[in-house]
């Protein structure tokens, strides 16, 4: 008997892909984004509507794009519809299902800062921006944001809110007029968090095979509160990993 | 109106001027870029929505006063490390910014072409985007008493797109990912457009925008004119290019030499 193996960011892809549903419309960023919307789209959601912000609508691309833009998202695409279609007629109209986001800082009530890291006027570091990440947080659906866990990464208050997630708590995105559910799970390389429905703080609800609580834990820099009942992610199947390593080609996803 | 690229640029893009370079990642107008780098022009306020690398040289070049943007990086790499150092270090000269959301951006060009004062939007509501930029508002609907975002228009000096086709009399066909490329030119006061190649007759291709001639003042022909982004149906996208930027833009000496060899400019900051 073999015995199968997978790589932290494999099992995140993984998992991220399978928060995706067959029939859904999905806004899809680059990076691990990308590759596990395509791994969705060749297992489980054949019939997943991905949408990326190029104007590429339903696009089947046959490799993993390097950027939202790339020839081969246009040339598969069902529609290719300009910018300024995208984010009002689709994604701002509430069109669309599911908003894929990574980031480089979330906090505990899951706000993305994809902005800066240290204080806006004179930052330690200057990170690209929010492109179409504050209105694909606001107005999907839900968002699904994917990750990998670090202290320097999972921090108790973001530096600067690009994205807003749940705010200070429940009941903020109402008060500020965002129509989307929000970030509904964070996925990460160690497990999944969900937001408390009461309180809106993100919770430890899943982990991935042979993660321990306690390392989560290590790599949040709140208290992160751990659910009663934390569901085990099932082993990626051999399926899912030869599907994840065809489009990767054994790179980083 | 057919212009070589030299003149093109000479003629329409002045120092002090604000330029919009557009293309999502598809056409993006990096021969145009490299002309005003070469013609030393200083002062400028770029806009865009997404700075990649044709604006990370510009700023590295010292071309810069202002950047008006929604993403800058280097698609699909990572970060711009000339852009970092100007914002960061202000190397090789401080750079202001005036930072928008995609939505907000694409907003601000619709509100430009439509002879607008400002656009509205469902944006920015909650974000620290609101209280770093005074060009972010709200505004009550009058007719239902909702509050929205509201933008001021974007109008740019001076708007270069790069294009597959163009004829003789300037009318210019692209086609493929068009982006913002319409709304980018018909807010410009002037509109400079580069091309792959002049045709007699442009026969239709589905998804085509087509620019008419009467609000074109330049078409300049450069093959390969938005490498190493690409022209679809004419060249691919370099994504080598994409990567190797990278190392190159880490490093002030190594972006020096760039300069030198590749623009032949001689570098605007010591190192």
């Amino acid at each position: 008997m073999t015995t199968v193996t997978w790589t932290s960011d494999e099992i995140m892809t993984v998992t991220a892909a399978r928060a995706l549903e067959d029939e859904m419309s999905c806004f899809v960023g680059i990076g691990l984004p990308s590759t596990a919307a395509n791994v969705a789209r060749r297992t489980h959601a054949p019939g997943l509507w991905m949408v990326y912000e190029s104007g590429t609508l339903g696009t089947v691309p046959d490799h993993l794009p390097l950027s939202i833009g790339d020839g081969v998202l246009a040339d598969t695409a069902d529609t290719v519809v300009p910018v300024p279609e995208v984010f009002n007629y689709w994604l701002q109209a509430g069109r669309i299902d599911v908003g894929f986001l990574g980031a480089a800082q979330i906090d505990r009530y899951a706000n993305i800062n994809t902005t800066v890291i240290g204080d806006y006027s004179s930052p330690a570091i200057r990170l690209p921006g929010a492109g179409g990440a504050p209105e694909i947080a606001a107005s999907c659906g839900e968002a699904i944001v994917i990750m990998r866990h670090s202290r320097r990464a999972f921090v108790d208050q973001v530096d600067f809110v690009t994205s807003v997630g749940h705010g200070r708590g429940k009941g903020d995105r109402e008060r500020l007029g965002l129509r989307g559910a929000g970030p509904t799970r964070v996925i990460t390389d160690l497990g999944v968090l969900e937001p408390d429905p009461d309180t809106g703080e993100l919770v430890l609800t899943g982990l991935h095979p042979g993660v321990e609580v306690e390392q989560v834990t290590q790599a949040t820099g709140w208290g992160l509160l751990v659910a009663e009942n934390v569901i085990p992610t099932p082993a990626p199947t051999e399926t899912e990993l030869s599907v994840v390593r065809s489009l990767t080609g054994n790179r980083q996803p | 109106m057919v212009l070589s690229l030299d003149e093109a640029v000479r003629t329409l893009v002045h120092d002090g001027d604000t330029v919009a370079l557009e293309g999502f990642t598809h056409l993006i107008p990096v021969a145009a870029g490299h002309e005003i780098i070469r013609q030393g022009l200083r002062d400028l306020t770029l806009v865009r929505m997404t700075p990649d690398i044709v604006y990370d040289q510009l700023i590295g070049a010292g071309c810069a006063r202002k950047l008006v943007f929604s993403w800058g990086g280097n698609p699909g790499v990572g970060s711009l490390h000339r852009f970092r150092d100007a914002v960061v270090h202000g190397w090789p000269a401080p750079l202001e910014i005036e930072e928008h959301s995609h939505a907000g951006m694409t907003n601000r060009y619709v509100a430009g072409a439509s002879g607008l004062p400002f656009a509205i939007l469902r944006g920015y509501s909650g974000t620290d985007l609101v209280g770093n930029n005074p060009n972010i508002s709200t505004v009550t609907c009058p007719f239902s008493g909702q509050e929205v975002a509201a933008v001021p228009a974007v109008n740019p000096d001076v708007t270069v797109i790069h294009a597959q086709r163009a004829d003789p009399s300037g009318n210019v066909q692209l086609w493929g990912i068009t982006g913002i490329q319409k709304e980018a030119a018909l807010a410009a006061g002037r509109v400079l457009v580069t091309v792959e190649e002049v045709a007699e007759t442009l026969e239709p291709v589905p998804g085509q925008v087509l620019l008419p001639g009467r609000i074109v003042d330049a078409v300049s022909v450069v093959p390969g004119g938005a490498a190493p982004s690409y022209a679809h149906g004419y060249y691919e996208r370099d994504n080598s290019a994409y990567q190797a930027w990278d190392g190159i833009s880490r490093d002030r000496e190594a972006f020096n030499t760039w300069l030198e060899e590749q623009i032949g400019v001689p570098a605007a900051g010591g190192t």
